[in-house]
């Protein structure tokens, strides 16, 4: 089971950016261009390994540390979440607070990286970042307490594993709804369209990017990397919720799940080319409407 | 005993020791530190003996006193306040010995550190009563050495204000709690709180006890809506005396209302779902109110709010789960607010060192007019980011663990069965999460706006690193959050064996969910080595790939070149989006001069955001009592004797109603 789940995280490691690809090559399909190939983002990231960087001079090593802490801390956040049905290599009662938890560790340090160059755009980054996602947390903590309820199990290793199928057929109404708000969530933790996006060429209308305008080379491979990972992260649990019955346990899973998960990049890619980028004023609305019809999924379990 | 006895002494008599020696300053302080040290130490260890055996201190109840015999009892729950009561103020005085010098600052020290070693037994005393009447006795002792510590810089307005609220509301809590006790004292007959155990839970008396508890202790442990008096108390005193009262002396009213609801058989889960839901609500309204804020010390006062209030989210679950007979929540409840009280005594503490320091080398603690201070502080920066990093509840610091024991909690009132409206308790854990995410972006704008970017004033231009004997208490208290959180397991016995205690379980009956917690709080440990591997890894991967030397430039502004220290965005700013949804309770003063036409000449923009409740409900109620006062004083006549024979009269009438009605 433990090399099972090594061998599946592995695969999660490698194959993180190429979600990416997918999404960017959806959004270029749908504006009619030929678009960049899908192992574009690992050139990329080679790429940038290869340079050098150029730090400002109001930097210390804050700025420096940020991208290490953040990429280190998503990475243990994967070891928590269980791939294509099977456990995580490390599963305990509560372990999901420890996965959110980590990922707003992640938050922290990018967020004070970008305070530490003193620029005003990289300050409004960290602002819109720090905003949306406390924001955000509650209606992810309300969606996994849904589906702890509904399955009775309290590590994402059990929530994700064999009692989910009975839950979809006992609580099915509740677990859409969360779907829905983990999908909401997952589109503002990643930036994505409609709360950011990750294209604009404008500093001023973005969030997470704007946070990282001063790290270059092998800085930002890591940010990168960890920016691709964490979008499989959330890809991998929205997946392994909505497919429920259809993980049966075996190597099969895998291409279920493979296929799942194209699907996902499918969905962001297209969610992205059809929205426009919401009013910032607007965002804050939408994650508190997530949160309460999350609350309401919980109280149709509870009542 | 005799350690705790000796700790005790030593503790209370040390700070008369700068005063007797006051003519050799330099000796005086020394020996008033080592005297609070060392017993402080004798403090910690019998504490600590309570922990690992799991056994209860008692010492023979002394010759009775009109309120039955004076004793001392230190039990699992007791111990675990002891520590920090007794730890804080000992790296506080040593802390004090470069802030707050007896050399420079003379009798004033002299005083300040009378007062440091009485508020010390005080609260030590207070924990380890047996008996209500020493309860009161360290209780008083506590909060009339707390006024004075608060009025050591009583040249200044604000201090001489904040000191008189701070006395005017500990005394108000005072009468609660004599009403409390009396109330005990009908009930049980006794007042030695050993023997008081065992009440029933039902009657409206139960009902006035809980809620005299509720507001007494809730004052003193700064609830919402109670807690106005707390910041500017909290943001007037030096800054190691500070770290005591919001750091430690806060938590006697935890204690309090732990002590009071251990008492009682099977409390109803009314009383749980207020404690969380008040703890849920000045938990969120303390971040909120922290966020706006951009005076340092009150901003970590207002912290001291939100923490409150997640212990009291923890001991409302702990209620619930004695309510409903669930060792399990009873366990996580309680095992996360007592470890809360522990871990945020640590952080808090070392975020007030900080504050001193940084105020020390810049003259002002208004974060708007600091900046990069990083560079010129480098050690200040680090310890304090420790600090911060652990107010927000991140991993694998201490504030994760007890944060994440209070979620489980939570998680474990899911489990309810169907119907059972307790299972609603589930909602703490997204209100954690929420006060959580708002934590930590208001110490990304504290630690970015003091340590990161570039100076906003003049004020950091001089600033230096804090010599190491401010250094070192910081560096303890940093030491002491990391270990914490990476080694939480260690902790899981002696909290079990604490929360069978209080809830008078035998100590089998949380066995079973303390194994569950046990390993889950080994897995958070693991997790937390990984985190640490890969960070350790991305590290070397970073450094293969940029050795150092890299070239440095300038910080990218659009193609702009010449950036100025007033383009950054400031702490203001960063929190304004944030405190939208709570515009309705924090309601700043703003004096602004916005830039007009087509040449604006000046623009100024100045807020301040003064405490809700003190300003829209207790200072008018104030006021209009005051109006109601003078009226009265009008009618009567102003002779002396009068007055006199209206006392008197009054007496009369109180003592025949005592006795020949009641």
């Amino acid at each position: 089971m433990l090399v099972r789940a090594i061998v599946q995280l592995l695969l999660s490691f490698a194959l993180a950016p190429l979600l990416v690809g997918i999404v960017n090559r959806v959004k270029s399909l749908f504006a009619g261009r030929v678009g960049p190939p899908l192992l574009q983002p690992y050139h990329d990231l080679l790429k940038l390994l290869r340079k050098g960087a150029v730090y400002s001079r109001t930097t210390t090593w804050v700025f420096r540390a940020g991208p290490v802490v953040a990429l280190a801390a998503v990475i243990t956040a994967a070891l928590l979440l269980p791939i294509a049905g099977a456990p995580a290599p490390v599963f305990f009662t509560g372990d999901f607070i420890l996965l959110a938890y980590l990922l707003a560790l992640a938050r922290f340090v990018t967020a004070l990286a970008a305070l530490d160059t003193g620029s005003s755009f990289e300050g409004m980054g960290a602002a819109r970042e720090v905003t949306f996602s406390s924001l955000a947390e509650p209606a992810l903590f309300l969606s996994m307490l849904v589906l702890a309820r509904a399955t009775g199990a309290t590590s994402l290793s059990g929530m994700l594993g064999g009692a989910l199928p009975g839950a979809w057929t006992a609580a099915g109404p509740a677990l859409l709804i969360a779907v829905i708000v983990l999908f909401v969530v997952a589109l503002a933790e990643n930036s994505r369209v409609p709360v950011d996006d990750p294209n604009t060429h404008l500093e001023l209308t973005m969030i997470h990017e704007v946070m990282v305008l001063d790290h270059g080379g092998p800085d930002l491979a890591l940010i990168l990397y960890g920016a691709s990972l964490k979008l499989f992260l959330f890809g991998a649990l929205i997946v392994q919720v909505a497919a429920g019955a259809a993980l049966r346990g075996g190597w099969g899973d895998l291409a279920v799940f493979a296929g799942g998960m194209v699907g996902f990049a499918l969905a962001v890619g297209t969610v992205e080319s059809l929205m426009a980028r919401l009013k910032l004023t607007r965002v804050p609305q939408m994650l508190v409407g997530a949160t309460v019809l999350s609350a309401f999924a919980l109280v149709l379990l509870v009542r | 005993m005799a350690l705790l006895v000796a700790g005790l002494v030593l503790t209370a008599a040390s700070g008369a020791l700068a005063v007797l020696l006051s003519s050799w300053p330099r000796i005086a302080q020394r020996a008033a530190t080592a005297a609070l040290c060392l017993g402080s130490a004798l403090g910690v260890a019998a504490a600590a003996a309570v922990l690992a055996s799991g056994s209860v201190l008692e010492t023979a109840p002394l010759s009775p006193l009109p309120y039955g015999a004076v004793s001392l009892r230190v039990d699992g729950l007791a111990a675990f306040f002891l520590i920090p009561i007794f730890a804080i103020p000992a790296l506080g005085s040593v802390y004090g010995g470069r802030y707050y010098p007896q050399v420079e600052r003379g009798a004033r020290a002299a005083r300040l550190q009378l007062f440091y070693g009485l508020v010390t037994a005080g609260m030590a005393l207070v924990v380890a009563a047996g008996n209500a009447a020493l309860f009161l006795v360290g209780w008083e002792v506590m909060a009339l050495s707390g006024f004075f510590l608060v009025f050591t810089e009583h040249e200044e307005g604000p201090v001489q204000r904040a000191a008189f609220v701070y006395l005017a509301t500990t005394h108000v809590g005072t009468l609660c709690l004599f009403a409390l006790f009396a109330l005990l004292l009908r009930e049980t007959g006794t007042l030695e709180l050993g023997r008081m155990a065992g009440l029933s839970a039902a009657g409206p008396r139960a009902g006035a006890i809980f809620a005299l508890a509720l507001s007494g202790f809730g004052l003193k442990a700064g609830l919402v809506p109670l807690h106005f008096w707390l910041p500017e108390a909290h943001a007037a005193a030096p800054s190691h005396v500070s770290a005591v009262m919001s750091g430690v002396l806060l938590k006697t009213g935890i204690y309090g209302l732990l002590r009071v609801t251990g008492l009682f058989d099977a409390p109803p889960a009314a009383w749980g779902a207020s404690l969380l839901a008040i703890g849920a609500v000045s938990a969120v309204l303390g971040v909120a109110f922290a966020l706006s804020q951009h005076d340092l010390k009150r901003l970590l006062a207002y912290h001291s709010v939100e923490n409150v209030g997640i212990i009291a989210m923890g001991a409302g679950l702990a209620l619930l789960g004695r309510s409903r007979g669930d060792p399990t929540l009873m366990a996580l409840g309680f095992s996360g607010a007592v470890l809360h009280v522990v871990n945020h005594a640590t952080f808090k503490s070392l975020l007030f060192f900080g504050a001193g320091a940084i105020q020390e080398a810049c003259g002002t603690r208004d974060i708007e007019r600091l900046g990069g201070l990083g560079r010129a502080m480098p050690g200040v920066a680090t310890l304090f980011l420790v600090g911060a990093a652990a107010i927000s509840g991140l991993p694998p610091l201490n504030g994760f663990v007890s944060e994440w024991f209070v979620a489980l909690g939570a998680l474990r009132a899911l489990g309810l069965p169907r119907g059972d409206p307790a299972a609603l308790a589930a909602l703490a854990a997204p209100a954690l999460a929420l006060v959580g995410g708002l934590a930590a972006a208001c110490f990304v704008k504290v630690h970015g706006a003091v340590f990161l970017g570039s100076a906003r004033s003049t004020a950091p231009a001089r600033a230096h690193d804090a010599p190491p004997a401010m250094l070192a208490p910081m560096a303890v208290l940093a030491a002491a959050c990391i270990a914490v959180g990476l080694l939480p397991q260690a902790l899981a016995p002696a909290l079990h064996r604490a929360a069978a205690g209080w809830a008078r379980l035998p100590a089998g009956a949380v066995a079973g969910s303390a194994l569950d917690a046990g390993a889950s709080a080994a897995r958070v440990s693991l997790a937390g080595a990984l985190l640490l591997i890969a960070v350790a890894a991305t590290l070397a991967l970073r450094r293969w790939r940029l050795p150092g030397g890299q070239p440095r430039g300038q910080t990218w502004g659009c193609g702009f070149a010449l950036p100025t220290a007033r383009m950054q965005y400031t702490a203001s700013s960063l929190a304004k989006m944030l405190l939208q949804p709570f515009k309705g309770v924090v309601r700043p003063h703003v004096e602004a001069t916005l830039p007009d036409g087509l040449f604006p000449q000046e623009a100024a923009y100045h807020a301040e955001v003064p405490d809700t409740v003190l300003d829209l409900l207790i200072a008018p109620l104030l006021r209009a009592a005051d109006a109601v006062a003078l009226q009265v004083r009008s009618v009567t006549p102003v002779r002396v004797s009068v007055h006199a024979l209206l006392v008197i009269v009054t007496l009369v009438a109180a003592l025949a109603w005592r006795f020949l009605w009641w």
